[in-house]
């Protein structure tokens, strides 16, 4: 039987811990490595079998979830889709996200984030309140339309292009690409009506034209969305607006019932959910 | 909505220092290939070149449009640079009053030295 190969590799962990440290510290250890181990892999062997202290991250394990966003080699992504040996054959450096405060080790704060995406509604806001309430049926939608911001829905709130973005670095109030192109996808859905809501909150100091196009967001992104992209997009639907180039879009109707169909009873939410 | 007038000058300005940039350019620097605006043979930078390009009104005007697009987008993309430092809302409206300021006062300076430039022209 083939021995299976394995590779010394030396990690250099950047550590932190509030309560003990004031700076974070390198620390150093070594590992064999094999093939098809990712970053995660590795760092979870370290913590079994050399320092149980070491605090990351991580919950699917697969690229889903987005926890173990970590800066790796100094380019940030996701600790589960690193192949070890795709990267090096002799060191690698593993350290928090930048740009978000260090709870611990390689566990960045994630919650100002969140807190920046619930600001900019992302969520389909419609102007007749009673459909969006109690929704009777289905609104329509093309494919076209659909297509217009697919790509956008498979961001996973990870963080890689909020620490691959250089604004993000030396402006804390900016939204960062990550919200911004939530605005862009829900002000491009067709469902939606909320679009002069959200641009309200982009379209102003410290807002959507903090972008300086740098494209970091869009190379780190591990789902391939593009972040640049919205962002750009979303600058023009500004300029449209202000200059009354756009044509507002009719917000999607509901789609009709087909002849002599009936439609299936409304699942009723559980009564201690109402009204959360 | 003012962030995003703002940006759309910056936008304006940028095209404006493309195209009235690049005619300069052109006429100072690929003399040798076009020979536009020198009417004088020889460099683009002899005496009889400048001062017939100085007495001219359409350079009088774009020099003026130049100088307004070029003060512009460099205060607007200086103030960019110094929101992003995170000063407070007071130091952010400090800075804007006194980038506009700033710029109005040396396009005043500018302008007037176009202008000047013009009658000198006229007169030698």
């Amino acid at each position: 039987m083939e021995q299976i190969k394995k590779v010394p590799i030396t990690f250099y962990i950047r550590r932190f811990d509030p309560a003990a440290d004031e700076e974070p510290r390198i620390q150093q250890y070594v590992l064999q490595v094999e093939k098809g181990m990712t970053v995660l892999d590795c760092i979870h062997m370290i913590k079994e079998e050399q320092d149980p202290s070491l605090a990351f991250r991580f919950s699917c394990r697969m690229g889903v979830c987005g926890s173990c966003a970590m800066l790796i080699n100094g380019r940030p992504t996701l600790a589960c889709n690193t192949q070890t040996l795709d990267l090096t054959d002799s060191v690698l450096t593993v350290a928090a996200l930048p740009n978000f405060n260090i709870i611990r080790d390689l566990v960045p704060d994630l919650v100002p984030m969140f807190g920046v995406h619930q600001r900019v509604k992302p969520y389909i806001i419609r102007k007749d309140a009673r459909e969006m309430e109690k929704p009777s049926a289905e609104y329509f939608q093309s494919p076209h339309q659909l297509e217009e911001f697919l790509q956008f829905t498979y961001c996973i709130k990870c963080g890689v292009c909020m620490a691959a973005c250089p604004t993000m670095a030396t402006d804390r109030q900016y939204p960062g690409p990550m919200a911004l192109t939530q605005v862009y996808r829900y002000n491009t859905d067709s469902r939606d009506d909320g679009g002069g809501e959200r641009k309200d909150l982009v379209a102003k100091s410290h807002g959507v034209f903090g972008c300086h196009y740098a494209g970091e967001c869009s190379n780190a992104c591990p789902k391939g969305v593009d972040p640049a992209r919205a962002i750009q997009l979303l600058k023009r639907d500004l300029v449209r607006d202000y200059l009354h180039l756009g044509k507002d879009h009719a917000c999607a109707r509901i789609h009709p019932l087909p002849p002599n169909a009936e439609r299936k009873p409304k699942i009723e939410a559980p009564p201690f959910t109402a009204g959360a | 909505m003012r962030e995003t007038s703002g940006w759309i000058w910056f936008i304006i300005a940028g095209i404006v220092i493309f195209i009235l940039g690049g005619l300069h350019m052109m006429t100072v620097h690929m003399n040798a290939i076009l020979g536009i605006f020198n009417p004088a043979a020889g460099d683009a930078v002899d005496w009889e070149n400048v001062s017939w390009r100085s007495r001219n009104l359409f350079f009088t005007v774009t020099y003026i449009f130049l100088l307004a697009a070029v003060l512009y987008h460099g205060f607007f993309g200086l103030r960019t640079i110094l929101f992003e430092l995170g000063p407070s809302r007071g130091a952010q409206r400090f800075i804007t009053k006194f980038l506009w300021c700033a710029g109005i006062v040396l396009f005043v300076i500018g302008t007037y030295a176009a202008i000047a430039a013009r009658s000198i022209g006229k007169v030698l």
